[in-house]
């Protein structure tokens, strides 16, 4: 089983790698594409557009390489986490440090969330550059083994690549967005002014189609976005729990956690709809309710509950000989 | 038609010296693994070692009446650090880890000590210092696990014993008497 087991998780790496560098293809394509038809639609000229291609292709692969190798600051700054130490918050720190034992990684740092909605999440571009980041809320209401078990599935997250990709695609994504709205901003305000630049009939009419097919763009790419952030996010987080449990050797305590995050009401204030999908459960609550389906970042949480607690009564997983304190 | 053959067969040469050396590679990757994590589980217990005395050096005036839990305690430590066999080593451990154990269990004596948060903090540091070691421990066995299930199955069981790669024995842990156990595998 173990054999199996270390296949889908080199797969799962593979794949994840394979996926971090489609993306940013397919950013950069979609970029310059953009940046050319914008081009066009501005200036009115198939050579002087070259040179919104230009322009967007180096916005592009600065975007890129910002968001590769400060991405997880960017997350972590918009969710408003700061550092710890251990002595500010020695049981997080310690239970994040036996994960980090138990799966062989280098130790990541350790960021809190004053917020009181309980909730986790990972970023950083490799395990040698992980952060994990748990929310005030998730410290106060759960109990060490359910910490534990929250820390092993984030720790599963950084070990198998998923933080590189789901950083990417957080900032990519929100780029996109932001560059279309931009665009269609930039049009509102200046209404026709492109259209005076240039005589000629023939490329008159060329430009007006170039501006719609840029505002079909510019409204479509932001949908695709998001449709690609929510297909990512699904799977893993089952995987994500198997690993835990194969780190903590506890089911118990994972799906003990799941069961309170799952029942706890409050809204992560500092999540939006870019960082949704980097949460061990999802953050926007109100989604939670009719998300079955396409639409959801996460899958439903009384289902990651039920099998944890099959592993739990089926004993899969045997128990290690650990001591636990007794939090009061 | 010769030189057709030659081809294929010098193709089937190259893939194949290419498959020996991506498992060989792999072999070495998952050997080292093995070799880092059992140097993990040593950092580990020096930890401890290092912990022990600044511990209980923060809560001795709470325990003033459990002197012998203490000692036991220090003495567990010290001849843990002795050298000794990995049979006896393995003893040694499980003996400093039961007193630690002893100490939890005093300590559920004293209701007014259980909200004593430099207490709770003691607790907290020494429970997890054992949890280290034995995730250490498991993460060894975790990896020992992938790397005998590598060397024994296709295709580097061709090669792998005769290059060196022997399988590795798990750290087994069971009740307070552990002992290295030879797993035999012929």
């Amino acid at each position: 089983m173990e054999g199996r087991d270390q296949g889908t998780f080199r797969e799962r790496i593979a794949r994840n790698r394979r996926n971090s560098l489609l993306l940013i293809a397919a950013f950069l394509a979609f970029i310059t594409i953009f940046g050319y038809i914008i081009g066009f639609a501005w200036l009115g000229d198939p050579t002087r557009a070259l040179f919104g291609l230009a322009l967007a292709l180096v916005v592009g692969v600065v975007c890129g390489l910002v968001s590769y190798y400060a991405g997880d600051k960017m997350v972590l700054a918009a969710s408003r986490a700061r550092e710890i130490t251990h002595d500010d918050a020695p049981v997080l720190f310690n239970v994040v440090e036996e994960m980090s034992i138990a799966s062989g990684l280098p130790m990541p740092k350790v960021y809190i969330v004053d917020d009181s909605a309980p909730n986790a999440f990972a970023t950083g571009r490799d395990p040698e550059h992980a952060t994990v980041a748990v929310t005030s809320g998730l410290l106060e209401k759960l109990d060490r083994d359910e910490l534990q078990g929250v820390m092993a599935h984030e720790m599963s997250h950084v070990a198998n690549f998923d933080i590189r990709y789901s950083m990417l695609v957080g900032i990519l994504v929100g780029t996109t967005v932001l560059i279309s709205d931009f665009f269609l901003r930039g049009l509102w305000f200046s209404g026709g002014r492109g259209g005076g630049r240039r005589g000629g009939d023939g490329g008159g009419q060329l430009q007006i189609i170039m501006i719609l097919i840029a505002i079909v763009l510019a409204i479509l790419a932001p949908l695709f976005a998001r449709l690609l952030q929510l297909s990512i996010s699904r799977q893993r987080e089952f995987l994500a729990d198997a690993t835990a449990v194969r780190l903590t050797r506890n089911p118990k305590g994972l799906a003990d956690a799941l069961q309170k995050i799952g029942g706890d009401r409050e809204v992560l204030e500092v999540a939006n709809r870019a960082t949704a999908h980097l949460y061990i459960a999802n953050p926007v609550k109100k989604f939670e309710k009719r998300s079955k389906g396409l639409f959801s970042t996460h899958p439903p949480i009384e289902e990651r509950v039920k099998i944890l607690r099959a592993i739990e009564a089926g004993g899969v997983a045997e128990t290690s000989g650990q001591t636990s304190t007794e939090t009061p | 038609m010769g030189i057709v053959l030659l081809i294929v067969l010098v193709v089937i040469v190259v893939i194949l010296v290419i498959f020996a050396i991506v498992t060989y590679n792999g072999l070495v990757r998952r050997r080292n693994e093995v070799e880092e994590s059992y140097r993990q589980i040593d950092v580990q217990l020096k930890r401890r070692y290092d912990l022990i005395p600044n511990l209980l050096e923060g809560v001795k005036k709470y325990f003033r009446q459990e002197q012998d839990v203490l000692t036991q305690i220090t003495q567990a430590r010290s001849q843990a650090m002795q050298p000794q066999s990995p049979g006896q080593q393995a003893q040694s451990e499980a003996r400093l880890s039961g007193a630690i154990g002893n100490l939890f269990a005093v300590a559920e004596n004293y209701p007014d000590l259980r909200s004593n948060t430099v207490l709770l903090d003691f607790q907290e540091e020494l429970s997890s210092t054992e949890n280290k070691i034995s995730f250490a421990r498991q993460h060894y066995n975790d990896s020992v696990q992938s790397y005998n299930t590598k060397i024994q199955s296709f295709p580097a069981v061709i090669f792998s014993r005769s290059m060196g790669f022997t399988e590795k024995e798990y750290f087994e842990a069971q009740g307070p008497e552990r002992e290295s156990v030879t797993v035999s595998y012929d």
